[in-house]
């Protein structure tokens, strides 16, 4: 089906599913340990051995020799997987640093072996038993030294890496109220809950890989390819996934590794990628630098708006597109925006949650809260001020909604904003300093093509079928409801089955494009699907009307059931989008409001209350998303206050790499949170009229943390996270 | 992680025979700390002498109203005990401000003494290290140091003992009982078990090879206002950055131990003869051959303006 013009009224909107905040239809199998994930699938195929990765001991240099001899002497060992002798390795599409490395190591921790045994304890305990000789190289690990040698960056997916409008130069000179601050971002590790972990069996050449992904073709596809093999010999199976946030959206060592160790050992080989190494074997959301330039008229109006941002990655990675939406979320004549990108041998930088959108918010939210305090002016105020609707740099594009003003304001009067001292400092309760801060959320919305299969069978119950994940977003309940919607059946009547390379091809989970790419997909196979039932009762499909279980049309009705027949029917179609992301600029916005406490006495900061409220097209099921918008603004806290893999600059290596010294928030940390929805339908972006929103919800909550942290002390503080010895030397004496 | 072998031992003179007269033996009580290293191959015992089987989890009253906490009692059980909760207030802070429910519900009390550095460089063998692995160096100096001590550091090595309940044992004065490989028992004030890093930070107490802890004795309780006030950046569930145990008197005299500044729990009784002067003159004693790193040196102030607010709260 292809979508080329705004949607009319369409089955979805009855809204007797849609729209209802349904529990997880996959919730008990998760709350009773029963959900099968990658490395418990022990029933799908037998005599599964154990692999142990061995990563890299250096960030760059080569490798001379390994010495296997003790390992392979060792107990119960299998096999050993080294580039040696892994046979020929071609390199997927989307990774940058070779999976396997050696002789050549691109970054610390990069996978160099694989020990296969027996039992996990034999594999780890061999593992250990490796000599590797290696030479160390000087690498480049330090992002501001890299700044002046960095270039720009090929135009990618976050768009070119000069944009200019207007003379920006002379329009900031002339603005009598200026802005010129700079900010810093950190690493930051994905840090999920399930690390990336895989079952990988071969039968003859064709290979099968149980595992945990959030892109199933694009894994499927890279795995083949990193093999040489065709990809219809590979099948890539991933039903449940603990988390991702980007850090499963591409092929990654677990699952060549147990590839590569299955053909070697000739039998079945699991394997999970040990805490310690994730986070410098695998990918993270790379630091930024970023210089932002506002210039302003004294009554708030931006003439001038500037945004920078350096970033750095391994050969063949991008940047981190921090600049992306200060081209479209605020008004203003003159603008430019530049990404550069440096050379660094640090491991590979890739997508984070929001990537590019998540850190360029937590810069320029701060500014825009500067350039107020320097107005005098509220920052809210100052924000509706200079909204736009339309792209900046493109008036004729209009935004196809923009609540940003609403949410603001239904924020301000539902949080108390009109109690913020504008004052900083002024505010005491106890031993806590009080402050208020807000930002913009704004994430934009992307259109992507999106494939299912949906089968009804006699029994009256209709099946759907796509290689779409659940990353724990609540991917199996919008699929449901969309098909049970469509169709006209009670959501007991509906099969879903995911996360399987046989299925259709889906938009995959990623960019916040997953719920409305993935449910519009499954539209347009319920579309067809009602099509051949209409067509096979001899019924005008126009007219043939499906509630209840069954299909009416005049004064005939037919149970579904019946319809389908002893051999049931099956359509297959994927929803493919035209030029409406293009005539319209598809956005999603928000904003987020923030009162935290910082101690007096010892700058500790601790977030007391937090509100956001969304505009996000049509909500799909308002549980689901607002658990999206709750847990990204759990990670907003983490990125504002802790979050943060220190850079080892002489050896090369993030070096808080386990869960103890790489902080994330824990409950304690997390007050009450609040969030709305506002009500909004957006016919241009599908069907379903529905936009992403989990990946708005992290969008300018740092931001907010840190602007409520100013409000509170008086003190800005430009490089994250905020800890409190960024606060301690500046906060008054005390007896 | 290595194979070992693995016994359980019958008594705790026996342990420490046992533990003397097997090559690379180790005790292992809750295993929080140990199992940890050992999948690390950070710590490679060939041997493990299992002491949980020991009858060493009982709380006792000493003759002179004191409490003898046997090396076994749980983090958590020690911090609900009744004496504790009310005599030792400074005690039971500190366990709860420690790990998380879980660990606490394994950790016991000898084996929270005897944990290991939580420096990140310790955890990462690819690295040098002089305290995993003598003479290698010390990665930590010039590199992250942020977590790391300020007093007391060497050459060797800047790693903190990470306890938060050995800090609230400083000052509380406890005596740490052992018996020795020989059957012989012996009693250790808690200032000396743990060592300063010297140049050999790899020796970190000053029990023997095979001594066994039995026992952990607190004096008779000394009253005042106990407080344990950790700082972190997260609200639970890490490390201190700085911690700071107080008791504190009517008269305004009183103990200070604080965690998170050096190898060991920091106390020096001479700094306490300042605590009528306030914060400042405390911490300026306390740390008067203070060495911080760029990346530590705020836990000077933080700690100052710690113990300050802790005496304004314990003087009301
Ligand atoms: C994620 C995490 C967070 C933590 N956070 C904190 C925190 O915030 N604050 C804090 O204070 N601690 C914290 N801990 C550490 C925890 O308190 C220790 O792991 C625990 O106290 C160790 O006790 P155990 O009985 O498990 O020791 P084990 O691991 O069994 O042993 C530790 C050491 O003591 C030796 N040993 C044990 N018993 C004896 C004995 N009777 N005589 C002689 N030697 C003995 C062992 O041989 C070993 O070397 C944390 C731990 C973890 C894993
Ligand atoms: S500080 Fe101590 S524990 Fe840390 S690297 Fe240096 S020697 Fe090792």
């Amino acid at each position: 089906m292809r979508f080329e013009h705004p949607a009319t009224f369409n089955p979805i909107d009855q809204l007797k599913v849609v729209g209802h905040p349904t529990s997880r239809i996959e919730g008990p199998l998760k709350t009773t340990g029963t959900a099968p994930y990658a490395y418990e699938r022990h029933d799908v195929v037998p005599n599964q051995a154990y692999g142990y990765i061995v990563g890299a001991a250096i960030g760059k240099g080569r490798i001379n020799a390994i010495d296997l001899a003790a390992a392979k002497d060792a107990p119960g060992v299998l096999a050993i997987v080294t580039a040696d002798n892994a046979g020929k390795l071609g390199k997927g599409e989307r990774n940058a640093a070779p999976l396997l490395g050696g002789p050549e190591i691109a970054h610390y921790h990069q996978a160099v072996a694989l020990v296969v045994a027996e039992t996990f304890e034999q594999a780890r305990a061999a593992a250990q038993l490796l000599r590797i000789d290696y030479s160390k190289a000087d690498g480049k690990f330090d992002l501001a030294a890299g700044v002046d040698g960095a270039i720009a960056p090929k135009p990618s997916f976050g768009g070119p890496a000069d944009t200019a409008v207007g003379t920006f130069a002379s329009a900031f000179a002339a603005a009598p109220v200026q802005l010129d601050a700079r900010y810093t971002t950190p690493d930051q590790g994905h840090a999920m809950m399930e690390p990336h972990a895989s079952i990988a069996a071969w039968d003859g050449d064709k290979l099968t890989v149980w595992t945990s992904n959030q892109m199933i073709a694009w894994g499927a596809g890279d795995l083949a390819q990193t093999l040489g093999i065709p990809k219809d010999k590979v099948r890539l199976i991933s039903p449940y996934i603990g988390g991702g946030f980007g850090g499963k959206l591409f092929l990654r060592a677990d699952v060549l590794l147990a590839a590569l160790g299955a053909r070697a050992a000739k039998r079945p080989v699991k394997v999970a990628l040990q805490r310690p190494l994730m986070f410098n074997n695998t990918t993270h959301r790379p630091a930024t630098i970023q210089r932002i330039r506002i210039g302003a008229d004294r009554d708030g109006t931006i003439t001038a708006i500037g945004h920078e941002s350096w970033s750095g990655n391994v050969k063949d990675g991008e940047a981190e597109t921090a600049v992306s939406q200060t081209r479209l979320l605020y008004a203003g004549a003159n603008r430019m925006t530049a990404m550069r990108l440096a050379a660094l041998d640090l491991p590979e930088g890739n997508a984070m949650r929001a990537p590019g959108e998540a850190s360029g918010m937590m810069a320029l939210e701060i500014a825009i809260d500067e350039l107020a305090e320097k107005l005098g002016m509220d920052p809210v105020a100052l924000r509706i001020k200079n909204d736009t609707q339309v792209d900046p740099e493109h008036p004729e594009r209009r935004f196809s909604q923009r609540q940003f003003v609403q949410c603001l304001n239904e924020g301000a009067a539902r949080f108390g904003w009109s109690q913020r001292n504008p004052k900083p400092g002024q505010v005491r309760d106890g031993r806590w300093l009080v402050g208020m801060g807000v930002a913009a959320a704004f994430r934009n919305n992307l259109v992507t093509k999106s494939g299912a299969r949906v089968r009804l069978d006699q029994q009256g119950v209709v099946t759907v079928e796509t290689d779409m994940t659940d990353i724990g977003t609540g991917s199996y309940t919008i699929i449901a409801q969309t098909a049970a919607e469509m169709m006209g059946v009670p959501l007991e009547k509906v099969v879903v089955r995911l996360g399987d390379s046989d299925f259709p091809v889906s938009c995959g989970s990623g960019g916040q494009w997953g719920g409305n790419n993935s449910t519009a997909g499954v539209y347009a196979a319920c579309v067809k699907l009602r099509e051949a039932i209409a067509q096979k009762l001899g019924f005008n499909s126009d007219e043939a009307e499906f509630a209840d279980g069954l299909v009416r049309a005049g004064n005939r009705s037919v149970p579904l059931a019946q319809a389908a027949g002893q051999d049931g029917l099956v359509a297959e179609d994927a929803i493919e989008y035209g030029d409406l992301a293009k005539t319209w600029q598809q956005s999603t916005f928000g904003a987020h409001f923030v009162e935290v406490g910082v101690d007096a006495d010892t700058a500790e900061i601790r977030v007391r209350r937090m509100l956001a409220v969304c505009a996000a097209g049509r909500i799909l099921n308002p549980k689901a998303a607002r658990s999206q918008v709750i847990g990204a603004m759990t990670m907003g806290v983490g990125a504002a206050l802790m979050e943060d893999l220190v850079v080892d600059k002489r050896h090369g290596l993030f070096i808080n790499h386990d869960l103890a010294s790489y902080e994330v928030p824990v409950h304690a940390d997390i007050p009450h949170q609040d969030m709305v929805f506002l009500d909004e339908t957006d016919p241009v972006s599908s069907p379903m009229k529905a936009k992403g929103v989990a990946e708005l919800g992290i969008c300018g909550v740092a931001a907010a943390v840190a602007n409520a942290v100013h409000n509170a002390t008086g003190i800005r503080v430009r490089d994250y996270p905020i800890t409190l010895d960024k606060l301690i030397g500046q906060l008054p004496e005390v007896g | 992680m290595r194979a070992f072998s693995y016994t359980r031992a019958q008594s705790p003179a026996e342990a420490a025979s046992a533990a003397a007269h097997t090559d690379n033996a180790k005790f292992i009580a809750g295993g929080t700390n140990l199992l940890d290293l050992m999948k690390l191959e950070i710590e490679t015992p060939a041997h493990l002498i299992d002491v949980n089987g020991l009858a060493l989890d009982r709380i006792e009253e000493t003759p002179d109203g004191g409490l003898r906490i046997g090396a076994l009692v749980r983090n958590t059980d020690l911090a609900a005990n009744e004496r504790v909760r009310r005599d030792y207030a400074v005690l039971s802070r500190a366990l709860l401000a420690g790990a998380s429910g879980q660990l606490r519900n394994k950790a016991t009390t000898a084996g929270n003494l005897l944990q290991r550095t939580r420096c990140p460089y310790f955890y990462d063998t690819n690295l040098p290290c002089n305290k995993r692995k003598p003479g290698s160096g010390c990665a930590a100096i010039g590199g992250a140091s942020r977590q790391h001590a300020v007093v007391g550091v060497s050459e060797a090595c800047i790693a903190t003992h990470p306890s938060d309940m050995a800090v609230a044992m400083r000052a509380l004065d406890a005596t740490v009982e052992t018996v020795r490989p020989d059957g012989a028992a012996r009693t250790i004030p808690i200032a000396e078990l743990h060592r300063l890093p010297g140049d050999s930070p790899e020796i970190e107490t000053t029990l023997q090879p095979g001594e066994l802890i039995t026992a952990v004795t607190l004096p008779k309780p000394v009253g005042g206002t106990q407080a344990y006030r950790k700082v972190r950046d997260r609200a639970s569930y890490a490390f201190a950055l700085v911690s700071v145990a107080a008791i504190v008197q009517p008269d305004g005299t009183g103990r200070v131990a604080l965690g998170g500044v050096a190898h060991k729990p920091w106390r020096v009784e001479a700094a306490e003869a300042e605590l009528p002067r306030g914060a400042k003159a405390v911490t300026a004693r306390l740390f008067a051959d203070a060495k911080p790193t760029q990346d530590n040196a705020f836990k000077l102030p933080l700690a100052e303006r710690t113990l300050a607010a802790v005496l304004r709260e314990a003087r009301g």
